[in-house]
């Protein structure tokens, strides 16, 4: 009995594995697909690889979707790594309600976050363009940085810093060289979760962006009558590799930071 | 850091960022909505937004469509998550990060890959002609958008309801069972009742992107399926936003009452994502 229902739950563990892979599989078995059907196979092949490298628009997309994620990230986590210092000095019902406010974003539809960025733009500047564009990707994107800094912030032993100062080194020097290594493994996740965020959207960006200006979401979706283009197999294989990169790496970093916490957490008990 | 006073200005560029693209455009938006062509002040555009015939019917095919997708969801979910609950430790890890994975395949890559699994020309079709059955129609419908949103919002189900199932002491089972109950009967006790602020989350989480929802609806749908979302879109693309802005703020009404209802802990769901 025992035995059949484990048997039973694997089969639905590999059920459900199944189905939510199928899409992306099927793009990257079909990248190699020499035949223009989306499924007659029709031998081994890189055409449609070479039909994306050859493909300017898409090319032009991808470059501002790469430039767009970098930018907003790096933009955001320095942003919100300052932000964390400031709002561990706050008492905590202001830091309370501050969070509350950033994280509106998360919590709200992405259309009215997307509507309510473009309504005040258009306000203010007129026409949408790249600056635009990047200010609503910060927006959306900070609420990350924060909740991955901060923890790592608050767990920092302030006394460190306050030898730093004691031993003379100026404060910006005692950050660089005490907190921030120490904090590192939370700016890191933070930065990279943003960006991968930033890369992902379309709701924001299709609001947001300038006329002529495409991402990838916002190219693919603006082409959409006309069909499931051969350069779209390819392009889902190398964005997901990508992408699969970016979270193995920021995996790595989580679990580092938390074995090295454990080893410091058991110093500082044999200390007493 | 720093002096205490002096550390707080380093929150500036932040509070400035709140209040000027957070509260600002949302200001923005309230005021469209209660504002007329003339610059006077009016409840038209809301009392618009609910009453014109065009978005009832969207309203209505919206509600069902989120009310289904979030179901589904559920009902995948659930079982799922006790399932990984019951593997060992390190397992569960490895698995949980599998099943987040495919989520991060690029959105509208992944809408154009369910497009090339139920086209009438796609796999589907294929397997089914192939094995001598009747060819289905699925491509540009209701049930086209409906799997869409389950497959693109199932982790957001599964997530919250593995953190709080995983977390249930296995004493209180077991203890359960030494008391004489059948494993239905601790389901209904134990487990149930103490996943439950899982199930109101995911269930917050799904509901949420799914009434607001556009893009999967003109990928998967073919243009002929209009939810609110749609509505709301092309009302700011035809540059009508008065109007808009009366239907955006009703879509904005009921995110804030489901985000009531499941206590709005973004921390939580910023969490959620986290792989």
């Amino acid at each position: 009995m025992k035995r059949l229902s484990a048997f039973l739950r694997g089969v639905y563990i590999a059920l459900i594995f199944a189905l939510l892979y199928m899409p992306v599989a099927l793009m990257i078995v079909l990248s190699f697909n020499g035949s223009r059907s989306s499924y007659e196979w029709g031998g081994f092949s890189f055409v449609k690889y070479e039909a994306l490298f050859n493909n300017e628009i898409i090319m032009e997309a991808l470059l501002t979707t790469v430039l767009l994620g970098f930018a907003s990230a790096a933009l955001a986590t320095i942003i919100g790594t300052l932000a964390c210092i400031g709002l561990l000095a706050m008492k905590k019902k202001l830091q309370k309600t501050v969070t509350t406010v950033a994280n509106i974003p998360l919590l709200n539809a992405d259309i009215v976050t997307g509507i309510s960025l473009m309504l005040f733009f258009s306000a203010i500047v007129g026409r949408m363009n790249n600056v635009t564009l990047i200010a609503s990707h910060i927006t959306l994107i900070l609420p990350y940085v924060v909740l991955n800094v901060f923890p790592k912030l608050s767990q920092f032993d302030k006394s460190v810093y306050e030898a730093a100062l004691d031993l003379g080194a100026s404060p910006i020097k005692a950050f660089f060289k005490v907190t921030l290594p120490d904090i590192f493994p939370g700016v890191l996740t933070g930065f990279l979760l943003a960006l991968t965020i930033s890369l992902d959207d379309f709701t924001i960006t299709y609001f947001t962006k300038g006329q002529g200006i495409n991402t990838l979401s916002t190219l693919i979706y603006t082409n959409r009558i006309r069909g499931i283009l051969p350069e779209y197999y390819a392009l889902a294989a190398l964005t997901f590799i990508a992408v699969l990169f970016l979270i193995l790496v920021m995996q790595i970093v989580n679990m580092r930071s938390a074995t090295s916490g454990n080893n410091r957490a058991k110093a500082q008990k044999n200390n007493y | 850091m720093l002096t205490n006073k002096k550390s707080l200005w380093l929150s500036g560029p932040y509070l400035v960022w709140i209040a000027g693209f957070i509260i600002l455009p949302l200001l923005t938006i309230f005021y469209y909505a209660f504002t007329n062509l003339q610059g006077g002040f009016t409840f038209e555009n809301i009392v618009g937004a609910v009453t014109d015939t065009a978005n009832i019917k969207a309203f209505g095919l919206t509600l069902l469509l989120a009310a289904a997708a979030t179901l589904i969801a559920l009902i995948l979910a659930y079982p799922l998550a006790i399932c990984l609950a019951k593997l060992g430790l390190k397992k569960q890890k490895v698995f949980i990060f599998l099943f987040i994975l495919p989520m991060w395949m690029n959105f509208m890559l992944q809408m154009v890959a369910i497009n090339v699994i139920l086209e009438d020309n796609g796999i589907i079709n294929y397997l089914l002609s192939a094995l001598g059955f009747e060819k289905i129609h699925i491509a540009n419908t209701f049930g086209a958008i409906l799997i869409g949103m389950v497959y693109d919002y199932f982790p957001f189900m599964l997530l919250p309801i593995y953190n709080t199932v995983s977390r249930i002491d296995g004493d209180l089972i077991n203890a359960s069972k030494d008391l004489g109950a059948g494993a239905i009967r601790t389901f209904f006790k134990i487990t149930f009742p103490l996943s439950f602020p899982g199930v109101i989350s995911g269930i917050t989480m799904v509901f949420v992107p799914a009434i607001s929802d556009f893009a999967i609806a003109e990928m998967l749908g073919g243009g002929k399926i209009m939810l609110v979302g749609n509505i709301v879109e092309m009302s700011f693309t035809k540059g009508h936003y008065y109007q808009g802005s009366g239907l955006a703020l009703i879509l904005m009404a009921f995110v804030v009452i489901s985000s009531l209802v499941s206590g709005g802990d973004a921390e939580a769901e910023g969490g959620a994502i986290l792989p």
